[in-house]
């Protein structure tokens, strides 16, 4: 509270980015938690609510004649626009802001703050809701060739690695402890997903510390137990994410890749995946893009070009596809890594498995193969997101590129995956909210030392207790599509600018009717036909058999209320666009109400 | 019979069909007047029948004695033929040449056409210009039918019925279009039944560099004002180019002699450049480097999406100044024939529901592409593969079905028709064996007696089986104005036809499949519980004791 200059703005402007002409004046609010701006013209109250921890930058411009102008770059890609009517108010709300949009310590931030009305058994149950363990036993781990190892326990042999790990049966733990030693932060090579039907696995680590000449025995007596984990294999890919030059100029400091004559039977793969850095800039670049006011065509294609991105998703994507084909095709395990082995490798090695298993392709397998590939294997996510105040460099939306990834899947195979595009968006703003405890800190050790499973709210139970807003209407579990491996095309055509996330907030840029949405209504819409069905039948039949008790009738007009198929009437006439959004004309009243219906139908 | 002298083989064995994202085909090559054909003789196995007319020109491969023809359609599917033999494999090349480039259009293939279904609504009567005036006619009487140019004579390129200010004489008229290019005076393109106001479309007025006036031509179009009230002039042009047209005799509308009349200046490109434009989009489509800095930029050289953006934003603003400034719109460029059409069609779409389905949208192209004198035939006589030098040639009619699709895909539950349709009206517009696109004009469609030699697309089309392939399942009346974004984000390249046979299509179209089968279950379901409903309701009177309380 103390960081709070400005509690209340008066006649603040919000100015509408694409529309200066669609302004609203009201009150601005500065909250322990949020930015709220509470319009006050209009009759009907409109509020916007911006979390802190979502502010991204809070940039002051030079005061104009209509007063001075604020602009907040939200990290879910949100951009306003305020106007005060004072400079000073602006100063302040722009230092209050900075500061809350920065936490110094984890406890800070707005997860240990936020208290839903959940008791601490169900809160526990919550965390509970997603089991790693379960994860790799549906897999098939331990058998006769994986083992779980407990040499992590106390995240003593790497501390960015989660306690448990699975390891080849004849992996001892010296050996696991000599071969940790040859690599960067400890990150033995592990695996991160097996294939029961062939034995196949994807492993993965971090870069060896080889430099020019050093050769570690462990290390390639690791590699040689992963090799024979897979019987039917005479080989393993050892695959490099990064640049061949990049790989190589570790060298120099000691670091570096494998060199295939000390290992027996690998091949070894560069697939050039740009670092953090390039990333980071590509995304920023790509932002300005988005952002620019009234751009033409050449503007958008040339600023979408050269900002790299759709190339960097593309090799990312590429890369998956070289993991899943020799995991599915040929048989062959494979070793990821990149440095450090926790953004590339996490992003190649999660791509490959939505791209191998149709599990990872539903909305609980998902939420798995995140929490295993990033969460517990330890992707930086305080760091990569800025969470608190912090080093700048670190910061890469390296998890925004593995979405994209999956949500360009989606664009090719739209009925292969059971959750939709809001699911991945959810998701995205829900890693850099901060409002659940699930990507705090930046590995397992972190959270533990954090007390997150005690002390904050897991965003998977949220997602699973909502799924039906997150459901793909044209997935269905027995669809051709959806089985086994997908085969996307990645001609740089089927590469997309997504709009959905990147101008999410540009309203006026979307479909004005959207099929998905109108798709579920009316499935919602089916899925009340057939209980209505049901019960019709069994008084037509009690009717028939002269069974008076029956008393479930539905009087002949509630079908005309509930299937009224009159847009206009409930549509303002004047614009037109506005009140189509998003809606199904045919479900209008029943989405409105859903329960009225039903409540109706037990009264009758 | 003509067409065997150019035949010199006209069947070959053993020739191998590669199509992209189909399995080869081996079997008979055989060439008749108007198709290529290849046959497997055996069952299940889909046969290629090509019309000559499709074939925008050919590529000719050998190595050793077998021979390879890339045969590249209009419809932008490029497909391969391997031919046995040196000799045959020429011969057949040559003659598919010649057969594509028939000069004479008597010998276009409508002509020989013999429907295969029965004729139900015959197209060519279905939206005569009388029919629609009298839709007009409910709503104002503001406006009549003109007969002045039922000889052709007035004005060559348009219909013999137009509609214009019933305040305004036929004297006045041939006057006014001896002021217009072409003598397109101008005439009704729409009239907006919300709040009166209208849009007309014309030629350039001829001022020349002298700044000639024509009093008739400021009363015709004057006439259309309310009192008190001004309209807007779009000119498809930039200031620029307006003016440069005025030393080849042509010009606009000053604002002395115009002073109710706002003039806007847009800048919609002209028939060479957007046919370069496609030309170039086609060949990045077909870029096989995987690059996608090369894609993208090669995307964005070829221009196409500007112009789809200039063009829908120009109608936007015509559709703009009719429905929210309550005005009064005329719109021209130069002739008035091609940018002029795709602004006043596109806008209509905007504004009137009735143009969204498929019957209103049959009625939109014949109205304000045939009847007002699109020249298809010289417009589409050669596509994006073509060899020899365009001459006036352009994708007009194509880039105004790119900007129906984009708006489509941003209300997709606003249109009873498909993409499928659109994608049918792009390739029959190139090729076809209807006589709709055929001609430049009325006039000489009337002189090659289309309607009574050939068949018109729409017979074809509004036959049930037709009109269910190319309805749309989400289809829900919409009555109102529908205002696209242009927003380079929300324009999109219209993979449908663009990247058809780059890509499988077989995922989207199982996702297509799969929505039409949610929605046919539902509705299935719907009318169970309404039968069921009727006979409980029935119930009811006949058993007192099943009364509801």
């Amino acid at each position: 509270m103390e960081h709070i200059r400005v509690p209340k703005v008066e006649n603040v402007r919000l100015t509408d980015r694409i529309n200066p002409r669609k302004s609203s004046v009201g009150t601005l609010y500065l909250t322990a938690t949020h930015t709220i701006f509470v319009e006050s013209e209009t009759g009907v109250r409109s509020e916007t609510w911006v979390l802190h921890s979502l502010v991204c930058s809070v940039e002051k411009q030079a005061p104009t004649a209509t007063g001075c102008p604020l602009l907040i770059h939200c990290k879910n890609f949100q951009v306003l626009h305020f106007v005060f009517p004072q400079e000073c108010d602006c100063h302040d709300v722009q230092v209050s802001l900075q500061r809350l949009s920065q936490p110094e310590c984890y406890e800070e931030l707005y997860c240990f703050s936020y208290k839903p009305n959940i008791d601490k058994e169900e809160r526990q149950q919550q965390w509970d809701f997603l089991d790693l363990k379960a994860e790799f036993s549906r897999m098939g781990v331990p058998n006769s060739l994986w083992k779980l190892s407990s040499v992590n326990r106390d995240y003593k042999v790497s501390d960015t690695y989660p306690a448990d790990l699975f390891v080849p049966k004849s992996a001892t733990p010296p050996l696991i402890v000599g071969s940790s030693k040859f690599r960067s932060r400890g990150r033995f090579p592990t695996l991160s997903y097996y294939c029961k039907e062939n034995h196949a696995a994807i492993c993965r680590s971090s870069q060896p510390l080889s430099g020019f000449s050093a050769r570690c025995l462990e290390d390639e007596q690791m590699l040689e137990a992963i090799l024979r984990s897979n019987p039917r294999s005479d080989f393993m890919y050892v695959v490099d994410t990064r640049p061949k030059l990049n790989a190589i100029a570790n060298r120099a400091a000691g670091k570096g890749y494998e060199n295939e004559d000390n290992y027996s039977n690998i091949k070894f793969q560069f697939i050039a995946i740009e670092n953090i850095h390039v990333m980071r800039n590509s995304q920023q670049k790509m932002l300005e893009v988005c952002e620019l006011r009234s751009p033409s065509m050449s503007d958008f294609l040339e600023g979408l070009e050269s900002s790299g991105w759709l190339k960097h998703i593309k090799a990312v994507v590429d890369a998956g596809i070289f993991i899943a084909k020799a995991v599915a095709e040929e048989g062959v395990s494979v070793l990821v890594h990149c440095s450090d082995g926790w953004d590339r490798t996490a992003q190649v090695c999660s791509v490959a498995c939505v791209l191998l298993d149709p599990y990872y392709r539903t909305l609980r397998g998902f939420m798995v193969l995140i929490e295993r590939d990033w969460v517990s294997f330890g992707h930086k996510f305080s760091h990569r997101c800025n969470h608190l105040d912090g080093d700048p460099k670190e910061v890469s939306p390296i998890i925004d590129q593995f979405l994209e990834c999956v949500w360009q899947l989606m664009e090719q195979f739209p009925c292969a995956f059971e959750f939709n595009e809001r699911f991945l968006i959810t998701i995205h703003s829900h890693i850099y909210s901060c409002q659940y405890g699930n990507f705090i800190g930046n590995n397992q050790r972190e959270r533990k030392e954090l007390g997150v499973r005690e002390r904050t709210h897991s965003l998977w139970m949220y997602l699973w207790t909502n799924r039906t807003d997150y459901i793909n209407p044209l997935y269905r579990p027995d669809h051709s599509q959806t089985q086994g491996l997908l085969r996307p095309s990645t001609a740089p055509y089927c590469f997309k600018f997504w709009r959905g996330l990147y101008n999410r907030f540009d309203k006026g840029m979307h479909p004005r009717q959207s099929v998905q949405d109108y798709l579920m209504a009316i499935q919602e819409e089916t899925q009340q036909l057939e209980e209505q069905l049901a019960s019709h039948q069994k008084v037509a039949w009690a009717g028939n058999h002269r069974a008076p008790e029956s008393s479930l009738i539905i009087l002949p007009q509630e079908l005309n209320q509930t299937f009224d198929p009159n847009l206009s009437n409930n549509s303002d006439q004047e614009s037109g666009i506005a009140d189509l959004s998003c809606r199904s004309p045919l479900s209008e009243d029943s989405t409105r109400d859903p329960d009225s219906d039903e409540a109706a139908y037990f009264a009758a | 019979m003509e067409f065997a002298e150019l035949i010199k083989t006209p069947r070959v064995d053993g020739v191998v069909l590669h199509r992209p994202f189909m399995p080869t085909v081996e079997g008979t090559l055989c060439l008749t007047g108007h198709h290529l054909i290849l046959s497997s003789r055996q069952d299940n196995t889909e046969e290629l029948w090509l019309l000559h007319s499709n074939i925008d020109s050919i590529e000719k491969r050998f190595v050793g004695c077998l021979g390879s023809i890339i045969v590249k359609c209009k419809d932008l599917r490029v497909i391969q033929l391997d031919i046995p033999g040196m000799e045959e494999c020429l011969n057949i090349a040559s003659s598919i040449e010649a057969l594509s480039t028939l000069d004479s259009i008597s010998l276009m293939y409508p002509f020989f056409y013999r429907p295969m279904f029965e004729v139900i609504d015959d197209g060519w009567n279905s939206f005569l210009p009388e029919d629609a005036f009298k839709d007009l006619e409910s709503m104002t009487d503001e406006w009549r039918l003109s007969e002045v140019n039922k000889d052709f004579s007035v004005c060559p390129s348009y219909a013999p019925l137009v509609a214009v200010p019933k305040g305004i004489d036929d004297d006045t008229l041939r006057k006014v279009a001896t002021f217009r290019h072409g003598g397109r005076f101008p005439v009704l393109s729409y009239y907006h039944k919300k709040n009166g106001m209208v849009m007309m479309r014309a030629g350039q007025p001829l001022t020349g560099t002298n700044g000639r006036r024509c009093k008739e031509d400021e009363k015709l179009i004057n006439a259309t004002l309310r009192p008190g009230k001004r309209g807007y002039i779009i000119d498809t042009r930039t200031i620029n180019v307006a003016q440069q047209a005025k030393a080849r005799g042509g010009g606009f509308e000053s604002e002395a002699n115009y002073p109710q009349w706002r003039r806007i200046h847009k800048a919609i490109e002209r028939s060479n450049v957007l046919q370069d434009s496609l030309i170039k989009l086609v060949e990045a489509c077909n870029d096989q480097s995987h690059n996608m800095d090369r894609w993208l930029s090669k995307l964005e050289a070829s221009n196409w999406q500007t112009h789809v953006k200039e063009i829908l934003t120009t109608a936007c603003l015509a559709a703009q100044c009719i429905d929210r400034e309550g005005a009064s719109v005329l719109v021209h460029g130069t002739e008035g024939a091609d940018s002029t059409l795709q602004v006043t069609s596109l806008a209509q779409i905007i504004l009137d529901p009735a143009c969204r389905t498929i019957r209103g949208f049959q009625g939109l192209i014949e109205r304000e592409w045939l009847q007002a004198g699109h020249p298809f035939q010289q417009r589409c006589a050669q596509s994006a593969y073509s060899n020899s030098k365009p001459r006036q040639e352009a994708p007009v009619f194509l880039l105004f079905l790119d900007c129906v699709w984009q708006i489509l895909r941003q209300f997709p539950c606003s249109f009873e028709f498909n993409e499928n349709f659109l994608v049918q009206l792009f390739e029959h517009a190139y090729a076809s064996q209807f006589g709709t696109f055929m001609g430049n004009s009325a006039a000489e469609r009337a002189k090659l007696s289309l309607p009574e030699k050939t068949v018109s697309l729409w017979s074809w089309v509004n036959r049930p089986q037709e009109l269910e392939r190319l309805s749309n399942p989400l289809y829900e009346a919409n009555s109102l104005v529908i205002w696209p974004s242009v927003a380079p984000q929300s324009l999109l390249l219209w993979e449908g036809v663009f990247l058809r046979w780059n890509r499988s299509s077989k995922c989207l179209d199982e996702a297509y499949e799969e929505m039409v089968h949610i929605i046919e279950y539902n509705k299935e379901l719907q009318n169970k519980v309404n039968s069921l409903r009727r006979q409980l309701a029935q119930l009811e009177t006949e058993d007192p004791l099943l009364q509801t309380p």
